[in-house]
């Protein structure tokens, strides 16, 4: 009986965060600017990794832990590369706007 | 009874994670986006994390979450403190409900 019930509810946790990561694709879509998108992606790498741990009890092999360990290493250097983009726009429009100033 | 422990801890980061992406979608602002996702979302993992922790209890896959953990709880701050700087001072857009802005008179932001 237990087993019945745990089954259910980590299908259902599944399926519920494959609807957050859908929720986060219509964010990436409608997003106004390029950091709303940064951030929507950031989430969907965080919905990524609990998909995968999730995916991991429901298939019972541990090697996966291994593929979310990775995801978040790269994770994080992903938003900062788009961090650094992002800054570096601006200083550039920044010099440009002076340079027409001047 | 760990298998109960992992299962309502799994569940619970699940609603974390579900009560991430609705303010993702639903909040006004970039800002408060950011803080919607980045909480709720590195708390949502993290218990997740420790579901299949107690699902396992095998000692590899233990120090790996932990680790995991670790790495998502110290990174995840940094990454969004990083973007945070750079949209506002990229000029984005505040929410009309803003009440106070206090880099406002220290930056110029007119831009894009």
């Amino acid at each position: 009986m237990v087993i019945k019930i745990w089954n259910v509810i980590i299908y259902f946790s599944l399926v519920l965060v494959m609807l957050s990561i859908v929720i986060c694709f219509i964010r990436m879509i409608i997003g106004p600017a390029l950091p709303d998108r940064v951030v929507a992606l950031d989430l969907t790498a965080n919905l990524l990794i609990s998909f995968i741990a999730i995916f991991s009890v429901i298939a019972n092999q541990s090697v996966y832990i291994d593929v979310v360990i990775a995801l978040a290493l790269i994770v994080f250097l992903t938003t900062v590369a788009f961090a650094k983009l992002i800054a570096w726009q601006s200083t550039i429009q920044k010099k440009i706007r002076n340079k027409e100033t001047s | 009874m760990s298998a109960w422990i992992s299962m309502i801890c799994i569940l619970i980061g699940t609603l974390f994670i579900l009560i991430a992406a609705i303010g993702i979608l639903r909040m006004p602002d970039l800002l408060m986006r950011m803080h919607a996702a980045t909480k709720a979302g590195t708390l949502g993992a993290g218990l997740i994390l420790i579901g299949v922790m107690f699902h396992f209890q095998k000692w590899n896959v233990t120090v790996e979450a932990i680790f995991t953990i670790l790495f998502i709880f110290i990174t995840a701050p940094i990454a969004s403190h990083l973007l945070a700087r750079a949209a506002y001072f990229r000029g984005i857009k505040l929410a009309k409900m803003t009440i106070t802005d206090e880099l406002k008179d220290h930056y110029d932001r007119k831009l894009s």
